[in-house]
């Protein structure tokens, strides 16, 4: 019986679930899609290194605009390098057939993908790049393995020699206290033009920028869902009045 | 009385028996005073089917059921229909939330007999309800068309393919096609919103007439027509309206509170309500990795796969919705309520109720040895809460009811 109560403890751990599910461990990050300049340097790394491959098809230029506090002319000359009007969606050239031709499988659409991977998922993987020469583009990486995708932003982190380590596996050497896994990139095979820092908070603004346009209405469904609680809180008053009036004639 | 009733009033009483049917079933239709926060569950699965019939007719105006389109036009009611979003989280949330005042509601059935004579009816007219509405929660969830509408539906439709000799025909007739398709989506989409929604109101329908015939049990499992006063009123009774309306009111909002905290906060739920892989376009050529109904069929999914055999697994998942129907003629205790029921009962109840906890949640789980035992254990216990029942009942000694039901 013991041994049963025990199993059963084990079971609902989430331990368990994550040893059956994802196999590396991720970087944490904490989203903020109230931090408008994040999600402005987010959409502006984004237009540039991400969209000529990757749409993002559900969302529409002026609600990102408008939402990122983004003038419309400054945005549609800064950041829309097609001819696509203000208030279409965000779509690009890239047609799935010839997506799935030049890189194996077709670049996916990432409107939602924050909503399908988590954000701890898309930071980890974006700095999880390595150089791997039995690749075809010459790159893997940790999170993903053989990923069809190319380091598209190698010019600003530069290519990992070899897997990075997570931010949780950092390690301190138990006798001299020394720093033995820094966690993150060691060795550099190529250079690139930002330091680790700053790379990593490039990533976050991206990551931020995707978390919200995922759910680009999660700021107005909070601000309502404070404003029904208070309402609620009214009614519970009232109702709880009622309440008292109709039963004090049956106790 | 009818003296002083408006004009309009005598006028339409005379034609349709609207006062009658009003007091009938709300004012004159007496509840036992001393229903408890269990009752409630019945009050607020009716507000939460309102609910769904409301969000779902503004959903069907913008939704476009066909498998090009529906994830995109999902999408579209999402981002860019007028508070769309609210209008389907309020949907999504309330499947969820439908089931779960449902189980609770049908639990307070069993803690306290209200199956029993004379209530069979009541009971089984509510197994029908849970019966449809475990198709409407599965045809609804195929409709935005992502990866876990799909690949659900796959391994659901296909379960009926272990059924000999006629499986492969009935999956194809289901499915009205030779894989899950458009077709099937365009089908679903029907029986979601038109044929399953008025087979469910007819049901509901007949499930409160037949409540209303025999009068609501309580936590004493009293009858309480028995002691009535000169009027004919029962002693212990009270008019449902307004005391358990409007009397209601603070339990009601109590239960918005969760209601909307999970809409306007945890609309995903950690991926229970709303499983992260169904924010990818359905692809029949890519399977997830972990396929998993949503949490709702999780305790019949954990019986279907503790059985090794497809098929005897197949019947195992059946025969855990069917032997529910017959649980009225299963308990031969004396009395109703477990308050007066003996130990045996008492345990069994609450053993029966962790176990199907546990098993709804191995339902989410990946198979592994562990998950497979305990599923194992949780289904043992599953049947064996009702097919030990006809013996337990009449084992134990039961204590002594009283005239009069107890003060609150």
């Amino acid at each position: 019986m013991k041994k049963l109560f025990l199993s059963l403890i084990l079971s609902m751990s989430p331990l368990v679930a994550l040893a059956a599910g994802a196999a590396v461990e991720l970087d944490h990050i904490e989203t903020d899609i109230s931090d408008k300049a994040s999600l402005q340097r987010g959409v502006q790394t984004y237009m540039n290194y991400c969209m000529a491959c990757h749409s993002l098809e559900y969302a529409r230029y002026n609600r990102v605009a408008t939402d990122l506090d983004i003038p419309e002319e400054i945005f549609m000359e800064n950041l829309v390098f097609t001819d696509a009007a203000f208030g279409s969606l965000m779509e690009n050239a890239m047609s799935y057939d010839d997506g799935a031709d030049w890189f194996g499988a077709a670049p996916p659409d990432l409107t939602l993908v924050a909503r399908v991977r988590s954000p701890d998922w898309l930071y980890t993987y974006l700095r999880g790049f390595y150089q791997d020469e039995s690749r075809p583009l010459g790159v893997n990486n940790t999170v993903f393995p053989n990923v069809g995708m190319p380091h598209v932003l190698i010019e600003l982190q530069g290519l990992c020699a070899e897997p990075p380590h997570a931010v949780s596996e950092r390690r301190f050497d138990p006798l001299t206290g020394n720093l033995i896994i820094e966690g993150g990139c060691e060795n550099y095979a190529v250079e690139g033009s930002m330091t680790k820092a700053e790379y990593d908070e490039t990533i976050y603004d991206l990551v931020n920028f995707l978390e919200y346009v995922g759910e680009p209405y999660a700021d107005e469904r909070e601000r309502i869902g404070w404003m029904v609680f208070a309402f609620l809180a009214v009614f519970l008053v009232i109702g709880q009045l009622l309440y008292r009036e109709l039963w004090k004639d049956i106790h | 009385m009818s003296t002083n009733k408006p004009a309009f009033m005598q006028w339409l009483d005379q034609r349709l028996p609207v006062t009658n049917a009003y007091e009938k079933h709300m004012s004159k239709y007496y509840a036992p005073v001393n229903l408890n926060f269990w009752y409630v569950f019945g009050l607020l699965a009716t507000l939460v089917f309102a609910n769904q019939i409301l969000t779902g007719i503004w959903l069907t105006m913008s939704f476009v059921p066909s498998a090009e389109d529906a994830f995109g036009s999902v999408e579209y009611i999402m981002r860019d229909v007028q508070m769309g979003w609210l209008i389907r989280y309020m949907h999504s949330t309330g499947a969820s939330f439908f089931f779960i005042v449902v189980y609770l509601h049908m639990f307070r059935g069993i803690m306290y007999g209200s199956y029993k004579k004379p209530r069979e009816l009541i009971w089984v007219f509510g197994m029908f309800i849970y019966l449809v509405l475990m198709a409407e929660g599965f045809m609804g969830y195929v409709l935005p068309w992502g990866q876990m509408s799909y690949w659900g539906a796959q391994v659901i439709i296909s379960l009926f393919g272990a059924i000999p000799v006629i499986g492969d025909g009935l999956t194809e007739w289901i499915r009205g096609d030779f894989l899950i398709s458009g077709i099937t989506l365009n089908r679903f989409f029907a029986l979601h919103v038109i044929a399953l929604p008025l087979v469910l109101a007819l049901l509901v329908v007949l499930h409160i007439l037949a409540l209303h015939e025999v009068g609501s049990n309580n936590p004493d499992g009293i009858d309480i027509k028995k002691h009535k006063d000169e009027q004919g009123k029962p002693l212990d009774g009270i008019p449902f309206h307004p005391y358990y309306t409007l009397g209601k009111l603070p339990m009601i909002i109590l239960f918005l509170f969760v209601f909307c905290g999970v809409i306007f906060f945890f609309p995903e739920m950690g991926g229970y309500f709303l499983e992260h892989a169904n924010f990818e376009p359905a692809n029949p050529l890519k399977t997830p990795e972990h396929i998993a109904p949503t949490w709702y069929y999780g305790a019949f999914y954990s019986i279907l796969r503790a059985v090794p055999d497809k098929l005897m697994g197949v019947i195992a998942m059946g025969a855990a919705i069917a032997i529910l129907f017959i649980l009225p003629w299963l308990d031969k205790s004396p009395v109703l309520s477990w308050r007066y029921k003996g130990w045996m009962s008492k345990t069994a109840i609450i053993v029966f109720a962790l176990a199907f906890i546990m098993l709804t949640y191995l339902g989410g789980q990946p198979v592994n040895d562990l998950n497979t035992w305990l599923a194992r254990i949780g289904a043992i216990i599953y049947f064996g809460f009702f097919l030990l029942m006809p013996i337990y009942t009449r084992m134990e000694t039961t204590k002594p009811v009283p005239e009069r039901v107890s003060a609150k």
